[in-house]
């Protein structure tokens, strides 16, 4: 026993995996909190307001604050809801959500796990996270809650009807399911999947923001005709977990996207050569955010928070300078653009909200049937015709698995 | 609201409000649904009563007019424009241009503001969340001018019975003037979010149907009434102060739907900028009251006055025995009578729906419920 323990830890891929899959916790539940902070900010901004800026300089520990608060508020469970799927309901939520990222490649050599049926993996349990918001809504006993887990299970499941067909027309092109080979083959043909899939990208982000139940897609959550909608009766954390579940699949979402479609890890144009001084780019992006910090510190009247923000400042323009080294640079590159790509597509997200009304849940539900599939499946088809008759060989097996599914 | 059948298991009746985000103050309404479908609605009003009516009884003339601020609260400047319009009918007071113009202005003012209120309320009620921080930044300039005059930033009681309570301020003409140049591209720019939006377009277009013949029968005023296609505008068709002699144009609808309502409204504030504009032009050195006596008392008789609020047709039936108090002061609330069609306007849409509609009406519970 002791010795199987022993051989377990010292089997050094899967102790890499568990230090691997700490980071990723680690780092996803800070940019959950800040994802908050930051569509708190962008929307203010866009509606000419400052958003918070109480808490720390410029709000920037409002994340923090408010965690704390829901850690402590008290956990409310109604006098007849079925205790234990409501207690479980939540924890559902945001394990299916945090799972996905099991087999998101950050970079070339930075993945959980690299398994062969990736894109399977991640819409099956993608799919899971629906059980969440079912049993959260039926098990609450109140009649909001369960329209609103009912109108939401209806959006997800419809829309994701739509987002796996376009991800069909990916893979016909990348003859693969693995997410890292699917991002290689984007690599080598030198050619990102949104210039050859535009139509199933467009599809996919629509859907995307539909299954995260965002604005113009939030009627599970409009507050203007029902109330909050499935987790109408949760309260203090097992509420912030349903919180943390939206937003962690507003990033998985976006993960997704930027993996599939605009080339993952990849640092756009690798394959042109004068745009190489494009490397550089992290280190300067490093040295604009120092710039920034110093200049916020500069502009601070608090004497502690001034120290504080240069400090961060220098601190910041220090990592550059290791950040330009030759090798480091070579192997934060990934990550890097990963990141950003991710970020701008959360900051769409954001956008969209500032932007659009809300559907009426009838129109929403046109849009998915009679719009969104047909498209998705003309797509498909013709995607995979083209295949057959450009590559001269029958499409690959994995496509028909999924179909078939 | 058609009798319960109580076998049909699939009707169900829901309360919306009194407290709920969408019905701007306390307005209850019981809606009976099938699924989402709206069967029929009833509105209970009356959360918000305060007597006003009764309350001006035992008021003398001049001490009432600051209660009429308080009805429609986001349109104190036309409510009380309206009362003190009706008493001046009932002495006979010619008012001095300066004092008419000074009017005009600022109730044109509280008109683009009141619709301010109405755009950004209405857009957030269907979910575009932003036009409601543009409307009220724009607002707020209104206000500050109205505070810069009177120092009320909103129940302003800003006349008095036969002219103005205060002269203008020096640079009133400038500001008036600035804020007109800033505010028509603003009112563009909200147009670029909503006008073309295809959502918008969806949530808003053939919603809330009320033909002009059901319109009429129901009472309904103001830019409900216009979206209808009827052109009905008190300042056209009985001109009060000087609005017979400034130009403007009265926008009407054609498909008597949300969509009309909320372009005659846009339209609206650009006429009344027009209104402002000219008024600004003519406005003179000249004295600020009519001939009135330090006691207002008004001979014995009766008298009908209304005016255009920003909501429809403001009227006051002041009825006067001769001595310094009111016999009766009864009003005409231009959301009260509107509110009636919001059963036909909702029947047969969805719950969503009911939300648009509330606010296409545009109504203030202070006014409903006096």
């Amino acid at each position: 026993m002791i010795e199987n323990a022993f051989q377990f830890l010292q089997a050094q891929p899967l102790l890499l995996a568990l230090v691997k899959i700490l980071m990723v916790f680690a780092v996803l539940g800070g940019l959950v909190a800040y994802l908050v902070y930051m569509e708190r900010k962008v929307l203010a901004f866009m509606q000419a307001r400052l958003g918070p800026m109480r808490v720390g300089p410029w709000g920037l520990l409002q994340p923090i604050a408010d965690g704390i608060k829901l850690l402590l508020k008290e956990d409310i469970i109604p006098q007849g809801a079925d205790r234990t799927i409501f207690l479980l309901a939540p924890a559902i939520s945001v394990m299916a959500a945090f799972t996905v990222f099991a087999v998101i490649p950050f970079a070339g050599n930075f993945f959980i796990s690299d398994i062969n049926i990736a894109l399977l993996f991640i819409l099956g349990v993608s799919s899971l996270g629906i059980y969440g918001i079912i049993l959260g809504g039926w098990s609450s006993n109140s009649h909001y809650p369960l329209l609103g887990a009912l109108r939401s299970s209806a959006q997800l499941v419809s829309y994701e009807v739509a987002a796996g067909m376009a991800l069909v027309g990916v893979l016909l092109i990348s003859n693969s399911l693995s997410m890292v080979e699917i991002v290689q083959r984007q690599q080598s043909m030198g050619v990102w999947n949104v210039f050859l899939q535009p139509v199933a990208f467009v599809i996919y982000v629509i859907a995307a923001v539909a299954e995260t139940n965002r604005n113009p897609f939030d009627l599970p959550e409009a507050e203007s005709e029902l109330t909050a909608g499935f987790h109408t009766e949760y309260s203090g954390f097992r509420f912030a977990l349903y919180f943390m579940a939206e937003y962690t699949n507003m990033i998985v979402v976006s993960c997704i996207a930027v993996t599939l479609f605009l080339g993952g890890w990849l640092r756009p144009f690798t394959s042109v050569k004068f745009l190489d001084f494009l490397n550089y780019v992290p280190p300067l992006a490093l040295v604009g955010a120092a710039a920034f910090i110093f200049w916020l510190g500069r502009q601070s009247r608090v004497a502690l928070e001034r120290t504080i923000l240069v400090g961060l400042s220098v601190l910041l323009v220090l990592v550059a300078g290791l950040v330009a080294i030759p090798p480091v640079l070579a192997a934060i590159q990934g990550i890097f653009w990963f990141t950003a790509k991710v970020l701008a597509f959360l900051y769409a997200f954001i956008w969209y909200r500032a932007t659009f009304p809300r559907y009426r849940y009838d129109q929403l539900m046109n849009v998915g049937w009679r719009v969104m599939i047909p498209v998705a499946m003309a797509n498909l088809v013709v995607t995979a015709v083209l295949r057959y008759f450009l590559s001269g060989h029958a499409v690959a097996a994995p496509a028909a698995l999924l179909i078939g599914n | 609201m058609p009798e319960a059948t109580y076998l049909d298991a699939s009707e169900l009746v829901i309360n919306m409000g009194p407290q709920h985000p969408a019905t701007h103050g306390v307005l209850r309404v019981k809606l009976k649904l099938d699924g989402e479908k709206v069967l029929g609605s009833d509105c209970v009003i009356g959360y918000l009563h305060r007597g006003v009516e009764k309350i001006a009884e035992n008021r003398t003339y001049t001490q009432f007019a600051p209660y009429t601020d308080r009805m429609d609260y986001v349109a104190a400047v036309t409510n009380g424009m309206g009362y003190v319009e009706a008493v001046e009918k009932l002495l006979g007071v010619e008012l001095p241009p300066r004092a008419q113009y000074t009017r005009m202005i600022l109730a044109e003012l509280q008109r683009i503001a009141s619709h301010l209120l109405w755009l950004g309320t209405h857009a957030l009620d269907i979910g575009a969340m932003t036009p409601v921080f543009y409307t009220f930044r724009e607002r707020e300039e209104i206000l500050k001018i109205f505070e810069n005059y009177c120092g009320a930033r909103l129940t302003t009681h800003a006349f008095r019975i036969g002219g103005l309570q205060y002269d203008l301020y020096d640079g009133f003409e400038r500001e008036v003037t600035k804020f007109c140049d800033y505010f028509l591209p603003k009112v563009a720019e909200y147009e670029t979010l909503l006008t073309t939006n295809r959502i918008w377009l969806k949530r808003t277009k053939n919603v809330g149907v009320i033909s002009a013949a059901d319109a009429i029968a129901m009472g309904v005023t103001g830019p409900v009434l216009r979206g209808s296609g009827v052109k009905w505008d008190i300042r056209k068709a009985q001109p009060y102060e000087a609005y017979d002699k400034v130009e403007f144009d009265v926008p009407i609808g054609q498909n008597c739907d949300t969509y009309d309502r909320y372009l005659v409204r846009m339209e609206e504030m650009r006429q009344s900028v027009r209104i402002i504009r000219q008024s600004v032009d003519r406005i003179a050195p000249g004295p600020i009251m009519g001939k009135v006596g330090k006691v207002i008392k008004p001979p014995v008789g009766e008298v009908y006055h209304s005016i255009e609020a920003p909501k429809g047709e403001l009227g006051y039936f002041v009825v006067s025995d001769g001595s310094t108090y009111p016999y009766r002061v009864r009003v005409r609330p231009p959301s009260f009578i509107n509110l009636q069609a919001l059963d036909i306007m909702i029947r047969g849409h969805l719950i969503a729906d009911v939300v648009a509609v509330i606010g296409t009406l545009d109504i203030v519970l202070g006014e409903v419920d006096r």
